[in-house]
């Protein structure tokens, strides 16, 4: 084990990506492709979203398999705040972000003091409950989801147009990505990658090993949500199958194609995951075999992921 | 009579169906070197666990510094001045020792909160040359960019040590810390620990006997869970329970 | 009043016992091959599949079920000598991955073999109609082909106790699912206990999907709501416990169905209207979960835990 240290590489090949990002509605728009702005948005909303589990897993350690109920909470309180009148992204934002993150730490909590295979369990068995939860809420539209009357507005902008969604969600996710790089170096950063490795041992150091897992997973959480606030704009709606543990696998999936604990894991595996659906989907209706087979064969013979190639998680 | 810095009061503690520790006192005073020695078995490094507090007692107390610590969860504990070094070698073994060191001076409250979330750790700069400090004093002041798990064994467990240091505690809990080690780095290992004495309070688990008559100010003898025994050296060293106890082996 | 709760309470057993089917199986490979099988529900769900196919083409649900649970063992065991193997060394991150991908290859064949639609699996004739009893002065009637689940479900939970509990192989995967390393150093034959273990597992999927398809439906998907409850199950039972995992499914068993059917009922009496209908059906499903959080609460490793 080694603390995080950015490859030196990886500022530069960032900043020519965030370029070319910034140009890419313009591009596509220009090449006639409008749809796939929202497909970009898309990626984007998912990359946060894996980057917010590289938080709680790659950094923390901590396997949770339900971290997609934060995700779909958040997408719940952005579709209630709309519903409710509350429209300026700036406030309803953070007040998703509130919401999920108060979630994750209620689940945190009790979820935290058991480890191992348990703890795995136990996060999936809550995203579960969540979803159940969420379904049989007839007044949040159960089975059917919450629909959004509208997209938020920014700073009284309405994000009505693709573009405009597409820059919010590349502006939120670049901010998360920053955060998190300094995150990881910073002392806190220091701490949840040592409990990662040896919690007694940081527990025998005065550390208050569980404070510290628990604000972790909260962050993890409030950043889920942040994502799932995002999606509930892109596609207008809040559906409880946002909650549901498979899509808590596949944003595990996302993050171990792009390689846990390296900061760019979960923009790479959203990439990587939703250019083959793409892709795939073209070919043949059950494109999911294909998925299924080349997933198996990363976990056989490329376990570090497509990621480990750029950032060095050990020395 | 001052109150002692460490004051155990009627320990008991069952695993199924066996009695690790049988209502014993103990008591560690402030300035001393206290040695716990017994038979492989006879419970002392369980004991060690009940007073860091990474295991609970089902019954009795134990105090530190005059306060009701047998509640408090293990890194209160250390907040409040305990610190332990471990039997098998507990160091980060990925990381240089310097970083180390540096985690455990990091998580002193007077070092402050490590709930920051912006400024890289290696720029704060007096944090490693406070960790360069306990590094020196363990006599590791030229490995500091080693990675622990290069370092040999010796190396380890002085790092350990420096660890413990690091935290600046009132009692130090050294639980075997000459375990596996040559003659050499045990002989270094003494006289380090010696040092420390002089300005820390200690709690040495050891079965090095050499040793322990060397260092210890009092010794307390453990055998099946009972403290049979505590005294001066000499007076520990004559006693009959004690000799049956290890049946002549080592004394 | 008495008919509902009878039966509701049998329904319950009857759910519980086909959960432990599954949660037996599940807990032994936690237990003591340490290796998280998500795709275990999708055994459950291809076992349905071909005992469903199976009955259709001999026209008997019984050699449907015999042939259907051969196969899934079958299949079990190519699966266990193929990729299993290579997972038990592995990390929980991996083996969740290539479990995933397990189900979604699982759905996707059984979907491009078997199409979308929900497949027939009929119960046998004779069991079709209800079976009149008397208790408590009153005549009660409940499906026979139901009382067949719980008797077999009884009946493999008796044996599995057997096994695991006087017999010398049940003594080795005891063994095995406390001290791993330590039952190698006794020089079982780890490698054949875990396959083993792994194809009754499937086994033992298969014979609670082809028992379940006639009162659920044959489909796509179906394994992986029935997947958590199996793991509530353990959480609640313990990791490793053949007793835990049984104690475990007919609480879930009894609480959920019991709970779905009393609950709305319950709160309609006591709340007013609007917040019954919505509370009821909401708190009934979750119902469970909360048991399984309070139960933590007090037992963090479960019930029975089988590791120290």
């Amino acid at each position: 084990m080694a603390f995080y240290r950015p490859a030196p590489y990886q500022k530069p090949l960032a900043g020519i990506l965030l370029l070319a990002l910034l140009a890419l509605p313009t591009v596509l728009t220009a090449f006639g492709q409008e749809f796939y702005i929202g497909f970009a948005t898309r990626v984007l909303i998912f990359a946060l979203a894996a980057s917010s589990l590289n938080l709680v897993l790659g950094f923390g350690g901590m396997f949770s398999l339900g971290h997609a109920a934060f995700f779909g909470a958040g997408a719940y309180a952005a579709a209630i705040c709309l519903n409710s009148g509350i429209s300026e992204a700036l406030f309803a934002l953070p007040l998703a972000m509130l919401a999920a993150g108060l979630f994750a730490l209620l689940v945190g909590a009790v979820s935290l003091r058991t480890r191992g295979v348990y703890f795995i369990m136990i996060t999936l068995a809550f995203a579960q409950m969540a979803y159940y939860l969420f379904v049989s809420a007839r007044s949040w539209g159960g089975d059917d989801g919450l629909p959004l009357p509208a997209r938020m507005t920014l700073g009284g902008l309405p994000l009505a147009g693709d573009a405009a969604l597409f820059y919010t969600a590349l502006g939120c996710l670049g901010l998360v990505i920053v955060l998190l790089g300094r995150l990881a170096e910073a002392r806190f950063g220091r701490v949840i990658q040592a409990i990662r490795e040896n919690e007694t041992r940081m527990e025998a150091l005065g550390y208050p090993v569980f404070r510290y897992r628990l604000l972790c997973f909260a962050l993890g959480g409030a950043l889920a949500g942040l994502a799932g606030a995002l999606l509930a704009n892109l596609s207008g709606l809040a559906s409880p199958n946002l909650l549901q543990w498979t899509q808590s696998g596949t944003l595990l999936v996302m993050l171990i194609i792009g390689g846990v604990g390296y900061l760019y894991g979960g923009v790479v595996g959203a990439v990587v995951l939703l250019g083959l659906e793409e892709v795939l989907a073209g070919f043949t209706l059950h494109w999911h075999i294909g998925l299924g087979l080349l997933l198996l064969g990363i976990v056989l013979f490329a376990p570090k992921g497509v990621a480990a190639l750029f950032g060095k998680r050990h020395d | 009579m001052t109150e002692p810095l460490l004051d155990v009061r009627q320990l008991s503690r069952r695993f199924a169906a066996v009695d690790a520790l049988k209502t014993v006192n103990f008591s560690v005073e402030a300035g001393e070197v206290h040695a716990l020695i017994g038979p492989n078995g006879a419970g002392k490094t369980t004991f060690i666990h009940h007073v860091s507090g990474a295991l609970q007692p089902d019954s009795g107390s134990i105090h530190f510094a005059g306060r009701d610590v047998t509640r408090r969860s293990m890194h209160q504990r250390v907040a409040a001045g305990m610190a332990r070094s471990y039997q098998i070698t507990n160091v980060f073994r990925g990381l240089s020792a310097l970083d180390n060191v540096a985690l455990a001076v990091q998580g002193r409250a007077d070092s402050g909160s490590s709930f920051r979330f912006w400024r890289p750790v290696r720029c704060e700069t007096a944090l490693f040359d406070e960790a360069r400090g306990y590094l020196a004093q363990v006599g590791l002041a030229d490995k500091v960019e080693t990675v622990a798990g290069n370092l040999s064994h010796g190396e380890q467990r002085a790092l350990e040590l420096a660890m413990a240091l690091a935290t600046q505690p009132k009692l130090l809990l050294l639980d075997e810390p000459m375990a596996g080690t040559g003659p050499e780095e045990s002989a270094r290992m003494v006289e380090l620990i010696e040092q420390l004495a002089r300005h820390v309070t200690i709690l040495l688990v050891e079965h090095d006997m050499a040793a322990v008559f060397r260092l210890a100010d009092r010794i307390s003898v453990l055998v099946n869970g009972q403290l049979i025994c505590t005294g001066t050296p000499e007076a520990v060293r004559q006693n009959a329970d004690v000799r049956r106890a290890y049946l002549g082996d080592h004394l | 009043m008495t008919q509902l709760i009878l039966e509701q309470a049998l329904n319950g057993l009857q759910f519980g016992l086909m959960l432990f089917l599954l949660a037996a199986g599940l807990t032994l490979v936690f237990g003591i091959m340490d290796c998280i099988n998500l795709a275990h529900g999708s055994l459950y769900m291809v076992g349905a599949y071909f005992v469903a196919a199976a009955a259709q083409a001999a026209d008997s649900f019984w050699i449907g079920l015999g042939a259907g649970v051969a196969g899934a063992a079958v299949l079990g065991l190519l699966l266990e000598l193929s990729l299993f193997r290579q997972l038990y060394k592995r990390d929980h991150l991996s083996q969740v991955l290539a479990t995933f991908a397990l189900i979604l290859i699982a759905n996707e064949a059984v979907r491009m073999i078997w199409g979308a639609q929900p497949v027939m699996l009929n119960p046998p004739e004779a069991l079709a109609g209800p079976v009149e009893f008397e208790l408590f002065g009153d005549t009660f009637f409940y499906p026979a082909y139901r009382l067949l689940i719980i008797a077999v479900g009884l009946a493999v939970g008796g044996l599995l106790y057997l096994l695991v509990a006087k017999s010398r192989v049940g003594m080795w995967v005891r063994a095995g699912a406390a001290n791993r390393e330590m039952t190698e150093a006794l020089g079982i034959n780890v490698q054949r206990l875990f396959t083993a273990v792994f194809v009754f597992g499937a086994a033992l999927c298969a014979l609670a999907g082809g028992l379940l398809g006639p009162l659920l439906a044959v489909q796509v998907g179906m394994g992986e709501s029935v997947l958590i409850l199996a793991f509530v199950v353990i959480i609640i039972g313990g990791i490793g416990s053949i007793r835990g995992a049984l104690v475990g499914s007919l609480i879930v068993g009894t609480v959920d169905t019991l709970g779905r059917a009393l609950l709305p009922t319950l709160l309609r009496a006591a709340l007013p209207a609007d917040a019954a209908s919505t509370l009821g059906p909401a708190l009934a499903s979750i119902l469970i979960y909360l048991l399984m959080a309070g139960i933590l609460f007090f037992k963090p490793q479960g019930l029975f835990p089988a590791r120290a």
